[in-house]
Formats: C-alpha cells, structure tokens, sequence
C-alpha cells in the first residue's frame, strides 16, 4: 500500500465518522423527544411511524437522487447526504424509544403516579432508566445500517469511505474497492460491539 | 365531620359500565377500613380514588375536609401512603432508593432520608445492613411486599391505601405480613383502607368490612357482626370460612 492510499484512507474514514456522527446525532435528537412525545399521543403514533416506515423502504440510492433537486435540503454534497442518513436512521430510534417506554411495567408506572411523581419525575427517573437499554438498542441498529449506507452518499458527493467504492467500481479496481469496504466494514463492527457493551453496562434492575 | 376519608354518593362510570353506584361511607382515624367484595365488585376502584388515581362521575371523595377534585393531586398522593400486590418497586432501584422515593421528592435532606430509610427497614423486619442495597429482583415475594410497605411508610402519611398487598403471597408468608400488619398498626396507629377478596384475611385485619357487590355497598359493620348478618353475599362469602378440607 502506497503512503498516499494510507493518507487517503484516513482522510476518508475521519470523513465517514463525521458523516455518520452527524447523522446519528441529528436521527437521535429528532428521534427521542418524538418517540417520549408519541407515549402520550396515541392518535399521532400511526402518521409518524407510518411516515418512518415509508421513508426506511425507499432504496437508498434512489432517496439521494430524490433529494438533489429539493430546495435548501437538497443539491449536491455533504448536507444532502446528512438529511438521507437522517431519514434512514429515525426509525430504529423512534420505534425502540416508544417500544422502551411503554414496555414499562404498567404495576411500576402506576406505583410511580400514585407516588405523587409528576409526569417530569415519571419520565427521568422511571419510564427513560427502564428503556435505557431498548433505546440504546435502536440506536445500535441505526449506527450500523448509517456506516453502511453512508457510503452511498459519495454517490451525491458527500464524501466517505464511498469515494473508493465509487471509484474502484468506475476504473474496475477490486483494490480500490476493498480500501472503502474494508474500513466501513470494520467501523461498523467497531460500533456494533462498542455499543452492544454499554447496553449490558445499562443493567435494567 | 371528623372521618379522615368520607365518600358521598359517589359513583363511577369507566366508558359504558358503572363499576361504583352512590357508595356512602366513611373511614374514622385509626380505623382499617376493609373493602370486601370478589373481582369486578368495585373495590379497587373505590380505593383508587382515595388519592386521586380515580375520578368520580358524581358525588365526591373528600380526604381530610376537602374533596379530591380540590386537593393539588401530587400533595395528595404523597400524603396518602400505596401498597399495591407485587408492591410494584422500582426495579432499577436498591431497597433503599425504594423506600426513601417519596421523601426524595419531597426534598428532604439527604441524611434524614437515610436515618429514616434504616429505621423503617428495621420496622419491617428487613436489617438494613444486609438489605438496603439489594435490587427488588433479589428478595422474595414476602421480602418485596415489606419494602412496598416500608416505602409507603416513609414519608409518614396519616393514611395507608392497600390494594390486595398479599394476594401473589404463598399461604405462609400472607399469614407472617398481616400478623406484622396489626403490629405495624398497633404501634403506629395509621388509619388504612385495604382491599382484598380474602374474607378471612379482611376478618383478621379489619376494624371495620364493607362488602361490596356489582358497585353497591351490601354491608359496612364490624368483623363480629359481620360473622353474624344476613344476605346473600354475605353467606357467599362466609362459606368460603365453613369450607372443610377432606383428605381423600
């Protein structure tokens, strides 16, 4: 391996965890206040999960071309690529932080309540604790399918790990392909195993 | 009017089906009211809206003078103390975070909470030492019904709702929690309303039976007159006392 590939794989992969850091970041922060929210609109629940749903069964490289030509969100580069990550990754964390919460024990909920917990006591100190590891989990998941699909972004010229793919594909180079495959395969497992340990450190009672 | 707790006229309506029609009572200071009746007679009910789990469809619940509907509901419920089957702890919780839960959100110094927690536990017949920090998944049934009245205990509420506390509990153990109930009463005389469907569990703990059936009281007498009234519901639960055992 050439020092430059070296250097490029670098500059790519840090590339790639900034892609995905940034997306999960975004998918978490929409995601949770939505799925607590949800717990207590059961109307909403359909529409918003329902709206997910849709946006999780569009083939990934196709949502990308979809999005260029959309005002402010859409165009060409990094940003466009975000707001695709982002709709990918708000299911998993959506559906496992409303499962989380309203798989909690309704005999604990209740207790809590007539406790005299407020709605604000409820969430913090019972319902989030006990869907800690649920959520977590959902997050797990997005994590993972986000380093994948985010190779696809450099489709759109948003840069990553794809860059190779995208190239080797083009000049018929398998080496080049495996220098963006290989390292967003392993920051995947990375990941994957990262956070499966902080979901048992999670002990739920 | 000087009971703690009275009910006036008060029904209640959970979509199409009454579960409670214009039940009248009243529950004096040191009493244990006992609400007596099977599944689906109403007696949950009744007890939820005691501290304000439950609104009434009409007539009114008033505790200590003033009616639930008025009270600030999270100032009543942590003045009424609640025991409920399985006790319902905090499973990510020790034994300690449990029981000094409401005295926590009442903002008590951290040192008070303690010093109280430990007594309690000592109360309850669990030594601090060796409890306080276990997870309710490390005690038995018997165990966690104790710390379920310990914590109800903890901010030192003059009334205790208890709803089937023992009814998951082996034959034993149920016999050990009431013996420590009439103890527990005798020492601290709090007043309690309890539902239960056991007849001889209500004939041991109470001062005081209302037997319910389909929302409608039947009866509200002491234990003694209870032995002896007359009524078919009353009879049907009287029998389950008659029933002899016949080996085979």
């Amino acid at each position: 391996m050439t020092a430059d590939l070296a250097n490029e794989i670098m500059d790519l992969t840090v590339e790639h965890l900034v892609l995905v850091g940034v997306s999960m970041g975004i998918a978490i922060a929409l995601a949770m206040p939505a799925g607590i929210l949800l717990t207590r609109r059961a109307p909403l629940r359909r529409w918003v999960i329902g709206f997910a749903n849709v946006m999780q069964t569009v083939p990934s490289l196709a949502l990308f071309g979809f999005l260029i030509p959309l005002p402010l969100i859409g165009g060409i580069g990094k940003h466009t690529a975000i707001v695709a990550l982002v709709l990918y990754a708000l299911l998993p964390v959506l559906r496992n932080t409303l499962a989380g919460i309203l798989g909690v024990d309704p005999a604990v909920r209740e207790s809590a309540v007539a406790m005299g917990m407020t709605g604000r006591q409820l969430l913090w100190q019972v319902e989030l604790p006990l869907a800690a590891r649920t959520i977590l989990a959902g997050v797990r998941v997005a994590t993972v399918t986000t380093i994948g699909t985010a190779t696809i972004a450099a489709a759109i010229g948003g840069g990553g790990l794809g860059v190779f793919i995208f190239r080797g594909l083009a000049s018929v180079d398998s080496t080049l392909i495996l220098a963006g495959a290989v390292p967003a395969a392993l920051i995947a497992l990375l990941a994957d195993g990262g956070l499966g340990w902080v979901e048992k450190k999670l002990s739920p009672g | 009017m000087s009971a703690l707790v009275s009910f006036r006229n008060v029904s209640c309506r959970i979509g199409q089906k009454e579960i409670l029609r214009e039940l009248s009572l009243g529950v004096e200071a040191g009493d244990t009211l006992v609400l007596l009746g099977r599944s689906g007679s109403g007696k949950t009910t009744a007890l939820k809206m005691v501290n304000g789990l439950l609104q009434p469809s009409a007539g009114e619940v008033v505790v200590e003078g003033t009616a639930t509907t008025a009270w600030d509901p999270i100032r009543l419920k942590r003045r009424i103390g609640y025991v409920i089957q399985e006790a319902g702890l905090f499973p990510h919780f020790t034994v300690e975070d449990n029981v000094g839960l409401v005295p926590r959100l009442e903002g008590w110094p951290p040192d008070k909470i303690q010093a109280r927690v430990q007594g309690l536990l000592e109360q309850v017949g669990l030594p601090p030492a060796e409890f306080a920090a276990r997870y309710p998944r490390e005690l038995s049934g018997g165990q966690r019904q104790r710390v379920g009245v310990a914590r109800a205990l903890a901010a030192d509420p003059p009334l205790l709702l208890f709803d089937e506390p023992f009814g998951a509990l082996d034959p034993v153990t149920r016999v050990e929690l009431q013996r420590q109930f009439l103890e527990l009463r005798r020492r601290l005389g709090k007043t309690a309303i309890f539902v239960t469907h056991d007849v001889r569990e209500a004939l041991i703990v109470a001062t005081r039976i209302a037997l319910l059936h389909d929302g409608r009281l039947v009866l509200l007498c002491t234990p003694a007159e209870f032995l002896r009234a007359q009524g078919e519901e009353i009879r049907a639960f009287l029998t389950c006392l008659d029933t002899k055992v016949e080996p085979s």
